[in-house]
């Protein structure tokens, strides 16, 4: 497959005006599926949480899980959306193995919640208002894979597994209206507005809000027009964006690529792409047509939906706090200044920082980490932070360890290395590899020794009370000893020798 | 009874047969085991009932022995045991059974069984009711003869030669010819109540919602009720307790208590009860004996108190157009899972590539009828997008109005009266290539299911010129199926005053069997009254 042409973001900013629009699937964490009482649990063996109106047996009919109506209710209130008075399913007809029924239920044109909106807090500090369409219920379809094949998908497989466990888990499809006017921010803000999506079904407790799970995933449309123009240009849907890294990078490709595409005179094709993360590319999918006919009717085997006014008033009384509210709260907790906290937001290592802190690190501990190291690291590996695997104890360890002088801030990291790459927690790996301060002070004091006959003019400037110049001496040491001494302890062991108060 | 042998025990009724069995006159295991004689001499055979796809032998006689272990041994067991305990019954093999298979009289379900019970089967294990075995209709319900049925026709009890109704032809015959004294059938658009009228029997859909339908393999889901065929209005009642009441699995389920329907068998009072002629459902198109009997009935409440009333329904005449919208809008929907994926039927396509799609046509263009492929495709068209509002959302307007003539009725009328089939039996195959007049064996019964009425069909004698049975319809506003039971309970005992007793008694005893002494019948009646 030939790589599509494109043009620099830049340019394409220069020509274009991009119009977004989302679609992110919410798996709710209900205790059982949005139609039958099998259990909704993620990673279980294949085909084990399904019963027989999971695996659309003969004469089976499904029955509304009230708690994912509860759910979807608290998210469309959450997005400032009005809650319907009665609202029904219908189906959504099409013939895939993924479904066992050879239908969709789901809701099409009557959504328990509409008409909503969304503040985001771009990375300076501006906010943009995302216009909410909808927020209706569905159940997910079964997952497949394809076997044989060269590119994992139907086409050319030799045959396809299909795992019914996640048929009929409830979801939640909320639809933005397009959005228009973020310019060159548009990358930015499809980013931080699925970030906001996922904090407040996750704040909500109704989702696990795991992107890397597919507990929220993005279909991301992006279209362009001349600047000027009222009338959007033709779109594409990138599907299945499942990182917040993604979602910014689909963009910012799709945004480029339909650029070139309005460059060249040709005609953007309506259709679904694929999003590749390795090539950080999209590919054309199934060209989306008015072909499409799902023969969507009211689902005959269910009742509407009517949530009382009352049970809406109660669900928003037990609301959390809004997301701005909950920052604004949570700095003023850790006591972090206003470029480190958006640092921390821009980042997306609040909640990470948060549950960091509940497991019993210090704020200033807790931000070290995730900004100095895991931020970094998860950068190099291409993942969003919360993806790499570092769990809260884990830095809650490796901080004790530090604290209690058992190892140095440099050997913390190389743990914290050892822990990614799976060696096991931090005591051990502190074992196995032999890392441990060097507390005796006699070999510090000979390291020290050497260190000061080496440099006998910074020996000398120290005496004369430039105690800055102290570094220079204490990583001759630290050199001398492998890394293995505490800095600290080699400082004023240093000092003490000169003679100089520290 | 000391002389009862299985001759006179397949003649009772329910009623007579759980007040025997209470009385330990009788066993269940005697009556099941005779149930299944009279199957076995009449069901099989090129000339035999073939009410029949499966029977159920072993399990049947097991739980009947349980039964008969349970009464032996007295005590609270035996006291709690349900009235109907030991009375056998046949299950339209629509409706999901463990340990049988369940096939929906369609090649593409051919040797699948079910991992579950349907709710009404469920109930009907509780009462420890025998089930006898799974009877014959049009596939998937779809048809008004069972000539449909991928396993060959049934035949109608009373001329072997004319079709027994439909779709649940096969319930009706089984309970016509003897083999069952009660059975279970599926009321789409008259599935139960034209097959009752066609054969003779007593047939009831009843209020849509008022008996689950979970495990009942749905045609169009929200016309599809499970209600009872019988030989008389005291048994579908008793049969209609065992099986209704609210069913969390089915979401369509009504919340209220069952009405005391036995006890309106019982009463059966009709004095001072205004009953009302549909204007638009007799009359020209109506066979002429049919139309006869008709009148018989009215003049028969008439002279029991009841007062008629004629009224008029005007948008009854639209009721079969709508009809034929949305049962085949939801059925091409509901039939979609049959696909050979992930049970039943599964053929290869003969050549070309081995895609999904393909194993999907080839499966299906293979496992289902002429019937239900012209169904899908009526469905499949009606629900397009450009269509919809035009066919699926007008049929739906169609149906509200539809209601609307049955709530004006039922201000001036207590209950509905019409005949329930245009005509007697058909021969077999003289409609087969003409689906539309098939389809007009439904014009009065469908206004029921597109209403969420309840119906009941009762034998209102023989046709002059053909001697074939006349069904006679009650229908009563919704949740009131009470209603049903108390005239038509009226009507029966006056009915078979006049025809000299049940009308079952002069139907042919079938080459098969042995041959029956009438009167010794008549007395066995006359006890139960």
């Amino acid at each position: 497959m030939s790589a599509d042409a494109t043009l620099s973001f830049e340019e394409a900013m220069e020509k274009y005006d991009p119009v977004l629009g989302f679609e992110v699937h919410v798996e709710l964490n209900t205790k059982t599926k949005m139609f039958s009482s099998a259990p909704n649990v993620f990673g279980d063996e294949p085909n084990t949480n399904v019963n027989e109106v999971d695996l659309g047996m003969p004469g089976v009919l499904p029955v509304v899980n009230k708690t994912a109506i509860e759910s979807s209710i608290k998210i469309g209130l959450a997005l400032n959306c009005k809650i319907a008075e009665s609202c029904r399913f219908a189906r959504k007809n099409y013939f895939y193995p993924d479904t066992p029924k050879n239908f969709q239920t789901s809701q099409y044109d009557e959504p328990i919640a509409y008409d909503g909106y969304l503040d985001i807090e771009l990375s300076d500090g501006t906010i943009f208002r995302v216009e909410i369409e909808r927020a209706h219920m569905e159940e997910d379809a079964g997952k497949l894979t394809h076997m044989g094949g060269a590119t994992g998908r139907i086409q050319g497989a030799d045959f396809s597994l299909v795992d019914y466990n996640r048929a009929g888990v409830p979801l939640v499809e909320i639809v933005t209206k397009p959005i228009q006017g973020a310019g060159s921010r548009a990358p930015e803000l499809a980013k931080a507005y699925v970030a906001a999506v996922r904090e407040i079904v996750k704040n909500l407790g109704v989702s696990d809000a795991k992107m890397e799970r597919g507990n929220v995933r993005c279909d991301a449309n992006v279209s362009l027009r001349p600047h000027g123009r009222e009338r959007f240009g033709i779109r594409s849907e990138t599907k299945n964006v499942n990182s917040l890294r993604a979602v910014e990078h689909a963009v910012h490709y799709e945004i480029r690529r339909h650029a070139a595409v309005l460059d060249s005179g040709e005609p953007v094709v309506q259709e679904t792409r694929h999003w590749h993360e390795d090539t950080r590319t999209t590919t054309s999918g199934r060209a989306k047509s008015d072909a499409d006919d799902y023969r969507y009717f009211p689902e005959p085997d269910l009742v509407p939906v009517v949530p009382s006014r009352e049970w809406v008033e109660e669900l928003r009384a037990t609301l959390p706090e809004p997301p701005a509210a909950r920052r604004k709260r949570l700095q003023a907790d850790w006591g972090y200044s206003d470029l480190e906290f958006r640092d921390v937001v821009n980042a997306g290592v609040m909640d990470e920082i948060q549950e960091t802190i509940a497991a019993g690190a210090s704020a200033s501990v807790a931000r070290k980490w995730w900004m100095g190291e895991i931020v970094g690291r998860a950068k190099n590996a291409d993942v969003d932070p919360g993806q790499l695997g570092v769990q809260p104890a884990t830095i809650v360890e490796l901080a004790k360890l530090v604290e209690d002088g058992k190892i140095n801030n440099k050997m913390a990291t190389e743990v914290l290395d050892g822990v990614l790459a799976g060696e096991g927690t931090p005591a051990e790996i502190v074992e196995k590899r032999g890392l441990a301060v060097v507390s005796d002070d006699g070999p510090l004091l000979e390291a020290i020794d050497a260190a000061l006959a080496a440099q006998p003019d910074v020996a000398d400037k120290i005496r004369g009370g430039k105690v800055q110049a102290i570094g220079a001496i204490v990583g001759g040491v630290m050199k001398a000893t492998r890394g293995q001494a505490d800095a600290g302890r080699v400082r004023e062991l240093i000092l003490a020798k000169l003679g100089v108060e520290g | 009874m000391t002389e009862t042998n299985s001759t006179q025990l397949i003649r009772l009724s329910a009623a007579q047969l759980a007040e025997k069995l209470a009385a330990r006159e009788i066993t269940s295991v005697e009556v099941v085991q005779a149930h299944l004689d009279r199957i076995a001499a009449v069901d099989g055979g090129e000339r035999g009932v073939n009410a029949f796809l499966h029977v159920n032998t072993e399990e049947a006689l097991a739980v009947a022995a349980e039964v008969d272990a349970i009464r032996a041994a007295g005590g609270a067991a035996a006291e709690e045991l349900h009235e109907l305990a030991g009375v056998p019954i046949a299950v339209k093999d629509l409706i999901v059974t463990i340990g049988q298979p369940t096939t929906a009289g369609s090649k593409i379900l051919e040797g699948w069984h079910s991992p579950y019970d349907a709710t009404v089967v469920k109930r009907l294990r509780d009462a420890k009711m025998p089930i006898l075995g799974k009877t014959n209709l049009d596939e998937f319900a779809m048809g008004s003869s069972t000539e449909h049925s991928a396993y060959g026709p049934t035949r109608n009890p009373w001329d072997l030669d004319r079709i027994p109704g439909g779709s649940g032809g096969g319930s009706a015959a089984a309970v016509a010819a003897f083999e069952a004294p009660l059975a279970l059938g599926t009321d789409t658009g008259g599935s139960i109540r034209q097959p009752g009228a066609v054969t003779g029997t007593v047939g009831v859909k009843p209020t849509y919602g008022s008996v689950s339908r979970y495990g009942a393999i749905a045609m169009a889901s929200s016309l599809d009720q499970i209600g009872p065929v019988t030989r008389t209005v005291l048994d579908s009642a008793l049969l209609h307790e065992v099986i209704g009441g609210h069913d969390p699995f089915d979401s369509t389920s009504l919340p209220d208590p069952l009405e005391d329907l036995v006890a309106a068998a019982r009463l059966g009072n009709v004095e001072g009860m205004r009953i009302g002629i549909i204007k638009e459902l007799h009359g020209e198109g109506y066979q002429a004996g049919v139309e006869n009997r008709f009148n018989d009935s009215l003049e028969l409440l008439r002279q029991a108190g009841a007062e008629i009333v004629e009224v008029s329904c005007p948008n009854f005449q639209y009721a079969l157009g709508a009809y034929y919208l949305i049962m085949p809008s939801e059925a091409s929907s509901n039939l979609a899972k049959f696909d050979g994926v992930r049970y039943g039927l599964r053929v290869l396509p003969e050549d070309g590539p081995m895609t999904i799609e393909r194993v999907m046509g080839a499966t299906r263009a293979a496992g289902f009828g002429d019937e239900v492929k012209r169904r899908i495709i009526l469905g499949t068209y009606a629900l397009s997008a450009g269509y919809y509002d035009a066919y699926y959302g007008s049929a739906q307007k169609v149906r509200t109005l539809v209601q609307r003539d049955f709530d004006a009725a039922f201000t001036v009328a207590d209950v509905l009266i019409s005949p329930t089939a245009p005509t007697t039996a058909f021969k077999l195959g003289e409609k087969l290539d003409d689906p539309l007049a098939m389809y007009l064996n439904d014009v009065a019964t469908i206004p029921a299911n597109l209403a969420g009425v309840p119906g009941l069909s009762l034998p209102g004698g023989l046709a002059d010129e053909d001697g074939l049975p006349v069904g006679i319809q009650l229908l009563a506003p919704a949740r009131q199926d009470a209603r049903l039971y108390r005239v038509g309970a009226v009507l029966e005992s006056l009915l078979e005053v006049k025809w000299g007793g049940p009308l079952l008694a002069q139907a042919p005893s079938l080459a098969a069997s042995p041959v029956v002494d009438p009167a010794a019948m008549l007395v066995d009646a006359k006890e139960a009254k």
